[in-house]
């Protein structure tokens, strides 16, 4: 197919007008008379034995309709279920109750549950129940947590490791004992929180006379939410409808199946009357899962060139209080198999110690896992470079698979597909200039300013698939995807997608793949999305993967689409199928541009069906399930120069370069956004955001007011460029751009600080590089 | 985010609003509400009721008075940034309002509620502190004038009593040859002051004034650096000097973002980036 118009077109978002003039749909807009207010009674203990809940008072008060605490609800809902287990790792999955029945294990556990007539007397009845609570000691720090004699959350769970994940690709032993030198580093991923804009809610309306529940809820994936959900109410799949149109951010959290319309649900269902829980940003940040929170022992087998034979990573990984729906499957699968990145290293070794605390869960958070295995490697490579006094750059050029080696089989088990990994860092080197930095960088140290480069080259895994391969890590569902394409007598067309934006811009990049493929305007489009009573059964977003998986999908739904027309077309023209030619919205015959049947007029015909060729049905309206042959894999080089003020320790950003190649783009503005926001979440995980606990469990980062989620004044400008290398592995081309910058610009970040500060010999520091972080660090060593 | 039940009373005058602290002794006052509105939604204050000072009369608005400036309590801080009198006389205090949290906070928020409220890291209390500023204050008996020093007490604490109510900042047009700065540490999160110092200065040593908040409970005056440039002329080797007893004598905040080790060291920094900055802007 020629490239047409829309492909590669910056057309602007048709869903922003509605999101930006406050007329969007989100689950807190659902108003349906007779709503109850659901509040939340959450632990404010990080661990304690539930001795008795007193809801007497409660109950009494103005406008509450009801209380409930675990044991009511003991029998009318499952455990939150666990959707990835990861075979031979010997996992164990503890029961997760919806509300927390004898014991709570974190600070935000679900305790009791209020329905009342409006927000604010659920609030005052909340306030008013009595628990009895036997404070238990907490345990936060996960590897501390498998140590003998730490606080146990389980008895079924020993030393608290819920399971130990393996993965060995080459003869690691043999490139460790070979090794010139050898390069250890600890490296803590700090917890992280999500932040999406719109927090998570739940509309559930039950209705007594169809047995059918709906439930509007804040999902990146509403197929999932109904399977689970008719899973733990036992309403069967076909009575329960999901709607998560508009939902504003997820970044990951979004993903897993919570407490939250679990409750919900099961409430309506009780009462038969509709029921809506909305957190507020302070329960938000205890009640959605949590980010990263890896610790990390790394250690490198590399030659005296610089070439890096080996890579051996044991981690230990938080999980949090309960294994959420996809959580084992971040630190171990999506995190393992990336630890190749953009360089041929012949041995790798992961293990990994899925270890649970009394701590918020966490789950997949923007990137989930390859951002904690880039970080690995491109801080790696630079201590490397140090050792052997080589320039960061070339390390990573020493190492890089070469252009001629696609497709590429790692050690880890992945097949990179295709990739152009010195053309992205060459670009890269020539928009900042590299030599003209040194120079710059070595008369500013003169002065006694620090100024500082850091790079990072990775490659990401997206478009997560296929199938065959979920089933092999124990992902419970599919990695394809679903489209329909229904034209309808005008020649309208609605799409049907099983992929689930929530900020990525589909309702327009998918509009662009209709108005190609089918010639029409992008206006005679709308794209469905979101609702599992009209979309057939899809995965939805998540992953990178909406426009290789969703989008191809969609693409060859167009196909069958277009190929139907043309038949029609020919039959309606008095020609063979093989004579008719196809080209902006109209069918022609071949040398004949005058003997023409629009697509409106035969999308009319279809439905007429007063004149069809003998072999078609009526009706113009195609399915296409894709299940990909393989992932697609990114990759590009990020740029980033700092300056750090040696009296403050606080860093100033001077510059941010991004080269990515995410293969073809369907629309360039909108892959800059995603590239835009993924660089400031990364460059935040490097300098502002951390989650913080006591030693007791308690969130100390509660808040916007303690956790800095940076404004734009924060960030530096983005230089974005992008060079192309399309994948095989669909037939646009496309690989996925969602997470390339979270990916990419965490270590770039924290690089370009530790370059600034290498005049004190400082070779590493933990994130976030806060002000005083930094400052000490230089303390510490001017004290010597 | 949703507040416990609560009476709402609009005051029409200062005599009405201390009428109604009388009858409802454990009332707040509300100006802005910036400070106040989001403690009440998280439920960590439930004031049974608040009065309103937004409509009374006269309690806002700038003016000079003879060599004082005069800025009424429920004045916003987008009046204070943009007044033409604040900005030629009374340069720092534009400047820090203007970085008072962001353009909602300083389109409703009040210099008076900020006063008031004694946020140990708002940036007003150490503006006002360096500037000697004195505030007003009216209730059952009567009016009383407190000097800026003895207004900040402790931890959300002044010296207001009971019943009385914040009328007016007063401040005295600064003397020929001095020039005055705030320097500013914000919190990446909140935007509030890790440290904020404000300093007035004259080259000569003269006029030497400098107020830290954000280090310890309460914006206090840093005498030990006073002290020791009184009277002497503020050369950058003698300001780094005096600098370093920036807090003396001084309890200070410890938190997830920074030390109490840490944030002496910026008031230390901090003080003398702005006391070498008022000196650069000393006119006349």
């Amino acid at each position: 197919m020629a490239v047409t118009k829309l492909f590669g077109a910056s057309v602007k978002r048709r869903e922003d007008p509605r999101m930006i003039t406050g007329r969007g749909s989100y689950t807190d807009d659902i108003h349906l008379a007779g709503t109850l207010s659901l509040a939340i009674l959450r632990s404010p203990h990080a661990h304690a034995r539930i001795r008795g809940i007193d809801v007497g008072r409660a109950r009494g008060m103005p406008g509450v309709v009801a209380i409930y605490t675990g044991r009511d609800l003991q029998d009318k809902l499952a455990p939150v279920p666990c959707a990835w287990l990861p075979p031979n790792t010997d996992l164990k999955v503890p029961e997760y109750r919806a509300i927390a029945i004898d014991k709570a294990r974190y600070v935000g556990d679900a305790v009791a549950a209020v329905v009342a007539e409006d927000r604010y007397a659920a609030q005052d009845a909340v306030d008013a129940i009595q628990v009895d609570y036997e404070v238990l000691p907490a345990i936060v720090e996960q590897e501390k947590a498998t140590h003998d004699g730490a606080p146990q959350l389980y008895d079924s769970v020993p030393n608290n490791v819920a399971f130990h994940w393996v993965l060995n690709g080459g003869d690691v032993e043999g490139a460790f004992a070979s090794a010139d030198l050898v390069v250890s580093q600890t490296l803590l991923n700090q917890r992280l929180i999500p932040n999406a804009m719109e927090p998570r809610g739940a509309v559930a309306s039950y209705n007594p006379g169809s047995g059918e529940l709906t439930l509007w809820c804040t999902s990146q994936n509403p197929h999932i939410h109904r399977l689970l959900m008719s899973a733990v109410t036992g309403i069967p799949e076909t009575r329960v409808r999901v709607i998560s149109t508009d939902v504003g951010g997820g970044f990951g959290s979004k993903i897993p199946f919570y407490a939250g319309e679990m409750i919900a649900s099961a409430i309506s269902r009780d009462l038969g009357r509709p029921v809506k829980w909305t957190e507020d940003r302070r329960e938000n940040y205890v009640a959605t899962t949590h980010g990263r929170d890896h610790v990390d022992y790394v250690d490198v087998a590399a030659r005296r060139d610089g070439t890096v034979t080996g890579l051996r990573v044991r981690t230990y990984a938080n999980m949090g209080a309960y294994l959420s729906t996809a959580a084992p499957g971040v630190p171990t699968w999506l995190f393992g198999l990336i630890l190749s990145g953009p360089y041929k290293i012949g041995a790798i070794g992961c293990e990994v110690f899925g270890v649970v605390t009394n701590t918020t869960p966490t789950d997949a958070y923007r990137g989930a896992g390859r951002p904690e295995a880039t970080y690995i490697l491109e801080r790696m490579m630079d201590l490397v470079a140090g050792r052997l006094g080589m320039d960061p750059v070339d390390v990573r050029r020493k190492n890089f698979i070469p252009a001629g080696e696609f497709p590429y089989a790692t050690p880890t088990g992945l097949l990179y597909d295709s990739g152009n990994y010195d053309g992205s860092l060459d670009r890269a080197l020539e928009m900042v200039d590299y030599p003209g930095f040194r120079r710059r960088q070595e008369a500013a140290r003169a002065q006694g300013r620090l100024l500082g480069i850091g790079f990072s080259t990775y490659v990401e895994v997206c478009g997560l698939a296929p199938s065959q391969a979920a089933g092999a890590m124990g992902f419970q569902g599919g990695l394809w995807e679903s489209a329909t394409v229904r034209v309808h007598p005008s020649g309208k067309v609605s799409v049907f997608t099983g992929s689930s934006p929530h900020g990525q811009g589909e309702e327009t990049t998918f509009a662009q793949l209709v108005g190609d493929e089918l010639g029409i305007p992008i206006d005679d489009v709308e794209i469905v999305h979101g609702d599992t009573g009209r979309i057939p059964f899809g995965m939805g977003t998540y992953g990178s993967r909406s426009v290789a998986v969703g989008g191809t999908a969609l693409f060859k739904a167009l196909g069958k689409v277009r190929d139907k027309a043309s038949r029609l077309a020919a039959h309606l023209l008095e020609v063979s199928p093989d004579d008719i030619v196809f080209d902006q919205g109209r069918f022609h015959v071949k040398g004949a541009p005058d003997r023409v049947k629009t697509f409106p007029e035969v999308a009319g015909a279809a439905y007429l069906a007063w004149s069809m060729p003998p072999d078609m049905n009526p009706g113009l309206e195609e399915t296409y399930f894709h299940d990909p042959s393989n992932n697609v894999f990114p990759f590009g080089t990020h740029v980033c120069e700092v300056e750090v003020d040696p009296e403050t320790g606080k860093v100033a950003f001077q510059r941010y370069v991004a080269v990515d190649d995410v293969g073809r783009v369907i629309n360039p503005m909108i892959v800059d956004g995603q590239v835009h926001g993924g660089i400031a979440q990364g460059l935040a995980q490097a300098v502002y955001e951390f989650a913080a606990y006591d030693d007791n469990g308690q969130l100390l980062s509660g808040s916007m007011m303690d956790y800095a989620v940076p404004d734009a004044a924060m960030l530096p400008t983005f230089e974005v460029e992008r060079t192309e290398t399309p994948t095989p592995v669909n037939p646009m081309g496309v690989k996925g751009a969602g997470e390339t910058g979270t990916i990419a610009s965490t270590p770039a970040v924290v690089n370009a600080i530790i370059d600034a500060l290498s005049p004190y010999g400082i070779k590493h520091l933990d994130m976030p590089l806060t002000p005083e972080r930094v400052w000490q660090a230089i303390q510490a060593r001017e004290g010597r | 985010m949703y507040p416990a039940a609560f009476d709402y009373y609009r005051a029409a005058s200062v005599d009405e609003a201390i009428k109604l602290l009388g009858q409802h002794p454990d009332a707040k006052l509300l100006a802005g509400g910036h400070s106040l509105l989001p403690l009440m939604k998280l439920r960590l204050a439930e004031p049974p009721a608040l009065i309103d000072l937004a409509r009374v009369p006269g309690l806002s608005g700038i003016k000079s008075s003879g060599d004082r400036i005069v800025i009424g309590a429920t004045t916003t801080y987008h009046e204070v940034l943009t007044s033409d009198v604040i900005k030629s006389s009374l340069p720092m205090l534009a400047e820090a309002a203007a970085i008072v949290g962001d353009l909602q906070v300083r389109n409703r928020g009040t210099i008076g509620g900020s006063l008031a409220h004694a946020d140990p890291a708002s940036d007003m209390p150490a503006v006002i502190l360096a500037l000697d500023g004195q505030v007003k204050v009216v209730g059952p008996n009567g009016e009383r004038t407190i000097g800026a020093s003895d207004f900040f007490v402790d931890l959300f604490t002044t010296a207001l009593q009971p019943g009385e109510v914040l009328t007016e900042v007063s401040i005295a047009r600064p003397a020929a040859g001095t020039g005055m700065a705030y320097e500013k540490f914000a919190h990446p999160a909140s935007g509030y002051a890790v440290v904020g110092v404000a300093a007035v200065a004259a080259r000569d040593g003269s006029t030497v004034r400098v107020a830290i908040t954000g280090a310890g409970p309460v914006a206090k005056r840093a005498s030990a650096v006073e002290q020791a440039l009184h009277g002497k002329q503020l050369a950058a080797d003698a300001v780094k000097a005096a600098s370093a007893h920036a807090t003396d004598g001084m309890d200070l905040n410890g938190d997830i973002f920074a030390s109490e080790q840490y944030r002496a060291h910026l008031a230390q920094v901090l003080t003398e980036r702005a006391l070498n900055r008022a000196v650069g802007n000393a006119r006349g």
